[in-house]
């Protein structure tokens, strides 16, 4: 396995293997030195064509705590903003010598288009392109969920998971539900007609349009931001209605299992699709959602550039 | 100058075996055997010999779009493909919406000298939407237009279309509709399914092709208008078109080879060689697209031919252009889907090809029957002749083929228009 495009780029049983690599990152970076030296002398690119702040200081953090030497490549300001290619991008960075580029794309399916171009020799990751996945978010919530909810082991056998939202543009419920199926959890997507992709029967989840019902039987609940411009494009009347039936305050927290987890991957918007109340509940795990991003990549880089399974500590 | 041809053994028309002479660009002598001396001899044993072919839907792109194709490039790939007539689309730099243009364009196609090179004109100015092109004087100037179509956007305003409609009767002209409501359409990049869904790019609903095709039936009808249907691509259009036939309603259909074969399932490559538009579609609209070709329902197959320079496909999906190049794999992507299993006949495969796309556009020296003092436009089949596709081979000056690397049955040997050889390859070297 050279690149991470997808989650249909790894099996259930490799999956297992990033989540339990992951875990001794996490207790590397818990330790008085938060550095190893497995990436010495490699360079990882974060390609970042469209804006984002926690992902890509995640995978720097990540990079970095691997000793790798880290490029970044930001849309504002950069060549890309000025209309150049990806292929010519592409071609810039193998010239750097990037052992592998993480890449975050408006275009769905840039990351393929980049592994596929035969334009770069090294390893992309996909940090997010388009409206298609987002495999390192799906692989984090993975985690987080098992860590609360399984003990840190196994799959995720007997684990329901609602996911709620703009699921038509989400890159991260694609990842999740591929991701969450594989490792055998049930999911039950929650959102608008609208705000499903067409033919939805035909993916391995169920669908409900009552949040309220699906509440009391989930384990853990992974709500998605939702944008603004949604609403001119005619997918739902109102935010305040949106927020009325799809959103999630402590009032419907409390239609949960005691131990149900709240996930988000952020940014929330607090009072739209979130309330502040749910946020910051106890059964919120947001915040532990961004220190285990940097664990999974971590887990992510160590194993896709590395290219060895041999132990961590090793 | 060549100017007389034998060709010796060939089965006229798919039909039986006879020599044909051509001289002074018509067929001069259609017999068992012909002892003539000719400029050039081809030996046809085992070929088929049918009429040249009529594209309704080429993209030739000049003027203003040299860099993907010219005239010239285009006629060339259009003889090799066995065409002696195609329609140049009217989406150029400028458009072709007045009599100045497509003058030019015809005249260009004359001094090229492959094929015959008809314009088409656009409906509305600069394919705007908003106002009417010059309808009568493109119909009236010496290109002689009398097929319309703003092809590459659709004509969705509905009261426009019904004007046009109406207003080409003056001339028995015909608007190719490219059935597609924009507003169902915005940004979007291909089949709405669960391919689209999965791979999370926008999808392009069949409802938005087949509520205009049924649209513009009722339209035509309540007119009396002719109305064509430019490259359906849905089930549910098909079943529409053969409902209003049905009712006896003047509607004629056309569908490309390249919807006959490919489905949605090739975007999983995320390689936009495969994007066009209206996009691929599901095996159950490439089977029932087969099955209207075969009843009848479907009249014609046009190319679409639609050559782009490589940076237009050498990026991401949605960044990438609409539209493959199709003129020289046609005919071997009918003869792989349609003929050599028997679904049509030689007779339906030369009305799809030359005589039906002939007669809707008017084409009156073209789609006629094999025969003596006939304009002499032929085209010339291998049945047992395999073309593996090579992009680098192509005389189109784009090389945007989806179907490179694949391998087809049925070959295009040589072509004659005007009695002039505008196409051949080595027959025995390409039996071997």
């Amino acid at each position: 396995m050279k690149h991470l495009l997808s989650i249909n780029d790894i099996d259930r049983d490799f999956a297992l293997t990033i989540l339990d690599t992951a875990a001794e990152m996490a207790k590397v970076t818990e330790g008085p030195v938060k550095k190893l030296p497995t990436l010495r002398g490699k360079t990882v690119v974060n390609l970042f064509a469209e804006d984002s702040t926690r992902t890509r200081i995640s995978f720097e953090a990540a990079a970095k705590r691997l000793s790798a030497d880290v490029i970044n490549f930001t849309a504002k300001g950069s060549s890309i903003s000025k209309g150049e290619s990806l292929k010519d991008t592409a071609q810039t960075l193998q010239a750097l010598g990037a052992d592998a580029v993480v890449i975050r794309h408006p275009a769905s399916g840039a990351a393929h288009r980049l592994a596929q171009g035969k334009w770069i020799n090294g390893t992309v990751i996909n940090a997010g392109d388009g409206t298609h996945e987002h495999p390192s978010q799906a692989l984090l919530d993975s985690y987080t969920i098992r860590k609360h909810l399984c003990g840190g082991t196994g799959d995720l056998s007997d684990i329901h998971v609602a996911i709620v939202g703009d699921i038509l543009h989400s890159r991260v419920a694609r990842s999740n539900v591929l991701l969450l199926t594989k490792l055998g959890a049930r999911v039950t997507l929650v959102a608008p007609p609208t705000l499903l992709p067409h033919q939805v029967e035909q993916w391995p989840v169920r669908v409900s349009y009552n949040f309220n019902a699906v509440l009391p039987t989930v384990d853990a609940v992974i709500m998605l931001r939702i944008q603004q411009e949604r609403m001119s494009d005619l997918y739902f009347p109102s935010e305040r209605e949106y927020s009325t039936l799809f959103g999630i305050d402590s009032d419907r927290l409390g239609l949960t299992k005691s131990g149900t987890i709240l996930l988000h991957p952020g940014p929330m918007n607090r009072g739209l699709e979130i309330s502040a109340e749910a946020a910051d509940s106890e059964q919120s795990v947001v915040v532990e959602q961004v220190a285990n991003g940097v664990s999974i990549r971590m887990a992510i880089l160590y194993l896709f550039i590395a290219g060895s399974q041999e132990s961590v500590n090793g | 100058m060549v100017n007389s041809i034998l060709i010796k053994g060939g089965a006229i028309a798919g039909g039986s075996t006879a020599d044909l002479l051509i001289k002074d660009g018509v067929i001069a002598e259609i017999s068992p055997k012909i002892e003539a001396i000719a400029d050039e001899v081809i030996d046809a044993s085992s070929l088929v010999l049918l009429p040249g072919f009529v594209d309704l839907h080429t993209h030739l792109r000049e003027p203003g779009r040299e860099n993907s194709e010219t005239i010239a490039t285009g006629s060339l790939a259009a003889a090799r493909g066995g065409y002696v007539a195609v329609s140049a689309m009217a989406n150029t730099l400028p458009v072709a919406d007045n009599s100045a243009i497509v003058e030019q364009v015809a005249a260009i196609g004359k001094s090229v000298g492959l094929v015959d090179v008809f314009p088409i004109g656009a409906v509305t100015k600069g394919l705007a939407g908003d106002e009417l092109a010059d309808l009568g004087s493109m119909a009236h100037s010496r290109a002689r237009v009398r097929v319309f179509s703003d092809d590459g956007n659709c004509v969705s305003d509905p009261l426009m279309m019904r004007r046009a409609l109406e207003y080409v009767k003056q001339f028995d002209g015909v608007i190719a509709q490219h059935a597609q409501d924009p507003r169902l359409t915005e940004d979007s990049q291909m089949n709405e399914g669960i391919v689209a869904s999965t791979l999370g790019l926008k999808g392009w609903p069949a409802v938005a092709e087949e509520s205009i095709i049924a649209r513009d039936i009722l339209l035509a009808n309540m007119v009396g208008a002719r109305l064509h249907i430019c490259h359906v691509t849905t089930a549910g259009g098909v079943e529409i078109i053969r409902w209003a036939k049905a009712q006896g309603m003047k509607v004629t259909a056309e569908v490309t080879p390249h919807h006959l074969l490919l489905t949605d399932e090739s975007a999983t490559s995320y390689d936009p060689i495969y994007k066009v538009n209206p996009p691929l579609r599901t095996q159950g609209d490439v089977d029932a697209l087969r099955q209207g070709v075969i009843d009848g329902t479907i009249d014609i197959i046009g190319t679409d031919h639609a050559p782009h320079p490589v940076e237009s496909k050498e990026c991401e999906w949605q960044n990438a252009a609409f539209g493959m190049v199709g003129l020289e794999t046609a005919f071997p992507i009918l003869y792989t889907t349609l003929i050599a299993n028997g679904s049509i006949s030689w007779e339906r495969a030369i009305e799809v090809m030359s005589s039906t796309p002939a007669k809707i556009a008017g084409y009156q020296s073209h789609g006629r029957s094999l025969a003596v003092g006939e304009p002499a436009h032929i085209a010339i089949i291998n049945p047992q002749g395999r073309m593996r596709v090579d992009r680098a081979l192509l005389a189109s000056k784009s090389k945007n083929t989806p179907f490179h690397g694949m391998e087809f049955q049925g070959t295009v040997v040589a072509t004659v228009f005007n009695g002039i050889l505008t196409h051949k390859v080595d027959v025995r070297s390409e039996k071997a």
